[in-house]
């Protein structure tokens, strides 16, 4: 079963529920998509780590060959050419597209590769821990993410870290999600965000709920936005400062408080229960 | 000479952009003739790499020397292929920036931004490692 964790933005504690839930999950395949910044290593300390580069392909011209047509730098949508006295290539703006050395019409365009980052494997108790990271600088991480979601294990839980936002880097790392776990925190500015990320599993289709992070009782208006459009709040993470100390020294909260142990187990429960609901009401 | 300016409105009594590969024409004035032309800087809807494509049709214009504020990096590498020369504006009106220029009074821009490819994540937030 495949679980993905979102949030509108960076905080909210996306990672420290995904990071979690593969904890109680026993022997599961933590994926940190999250490929500009994942940080999910930093807590399951992985070790017999294994490393795969990722590559694109980059344009290389044969000025000797270039007849200096232009064709090759009208037809790329990204602005990643230009033309003085020789063909320039802009590799931290191509997108790999691969359509510039099809249509040169007198082939001087060939392809090389580039490394653009990696996914490292690696094992902390019974999870898998995969992170796809990303270089510096680089446009597209959706490469990385591909590679890194080719870890998922079909007979087990597989909990799916995206990345912040509601961009298409966050459409490829749920394709492949059974459920959405969506995270907020509870401020108006959380509403917003959540938003976002709702009308993204909403066009996918796929089943989900909320999880409020740093909880209180106060006022709080993504409580009334989940009511409002009837979306499922899943758990409410009450604001705890002891979790924020156990977090910021890179400790798994589940593995050393068993009362997170329970709450975590009993959130997996019911995303379990709605997963298997879904498939019967929508086979 | 050819100079070309990031401008936002079709008139020289107008003032030069704040930006450059956004900025909605470009003028180009002819030193010889006293002429100006605005053309349009079709980059500036671009996605992405609006500074590479508006400096493409600059070079396509064969201009000389280029008055702007700022110039991104990957622009700046188009120029420099193409013997271009930058200058920093002062602030203001598009014809004393060509005045002084004209008396060699406008210093060349040295200062080039690194490109932001609308990501802005890598800039603001630090990285898990590396
Ligand atoms: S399309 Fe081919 S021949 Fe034409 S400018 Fe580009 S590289 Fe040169
Ligand atoms: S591969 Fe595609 S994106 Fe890259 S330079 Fe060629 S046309 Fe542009």
């Amino acid at each position: 079963m495949n679980i993905a964790v979102l949030s509108g933005k960076g905080g909210t504690g996306k990672t420290f529920i995904s990071v979690n839930l593969s904890e109680v999950a026993g022997n599961s395949t933590y994926i940190d998509c999250d490929v500009e910044e994942p940080n999910g290593h930093l807590f399951f300390k992985p070790t017999n780590i294994t490393r795969n580069s990722i590559y694109v392909n980059i344009p290389e011209v044969d000025n000797n060959i270039c007849t200096g047509c232009k064709k090759c730098v009208g037809f790329c949508k990204f602005n990643a050419l230009a033309y003085t006295n020789k063909v320039l290539v802009f590799e931290d703006v191509c997108h790999s597209c691969g359509g510039c050395s099809i249509i040169c019409p007198a082939n001087a365009i060939t392809e090389k590769k580039k490394e653009i980052g990696i996914v490292e494997k690696g094992i902390s108790n019974n999870v898998s821990v995969i992170s796809g990271i990303m270089n510096i600088g680089e446009v597209s991480g959706v490469p990385i993410i591909k590679e890194s979601l080719k870890y998922i294990d079909n007979n087990n839980y597989n909990i799916i870290d995206c990345p912040p936002g509601s961009s298409c880097i966050v459409m490829d790392s749920i394709k492949d999600a059974d459920y959405c776990i969506l995270v907020a925190e509870p401020t108006i500015f959380g509403s917003h965000n959540l938003n976002m990320v709702y009308d993204l599993v909403k066009l996918f289709n796929k089943p989900h709920g909320v999880v409020l992070n740093k909880y209180t009782d106060k006022n709080n208006p993504i409580e009334e936005f989940c009511n409002e459009k009837n979306i499922n709040i899943l758990e409410k993470i009450y604001f705890d400062k002891s979790i924020g100390n156990l977090n910021s020294n890179g400790e798994i909260v589940s593995r050393v408080n068993d009362k997170y142990k329970e709450l975590f187990s009993s959130l997996l429960e019911k995303v379990t229960k709605e997963v298997w609901h879904a498939e019967i009401t929508n086979p | 000479m050819k100079i070309a300016m990031p401008v936002s409105e079709k008139s020289i009594d107008s003032y030069i952009n704040n930006t450059f590969g956004r900025a909605n024409y470009f003028l180009i004035y002819d030193t010889e003739s006293e002429s100006s032309v605005f053309i349009d800087n079709t980059a500036a809807a671009s996605q992405g790499g609006a500074g590479i494509s508006a400096a493409q049709i600059l070079v396509d214009q064969n201009i000389d020397s280029l008055i702007t504020p700022r110039c991104g990096k990957n622009s700046a590498e188009v120029f420099e292929n193409s013997n271009i020369k930058l200058y920093r504006s002062i602030a203001g009106a598009i014809k004393e920036n060509i005045e002084l220029l004209k008396e060699g009074k406008l210093n060349e821009l040295t200062e080039i931004h690194a490109g932001f490819h609308g990501v802005g994540r890598n800039n603001n937030r630090g990285r898990g490692r590396r």
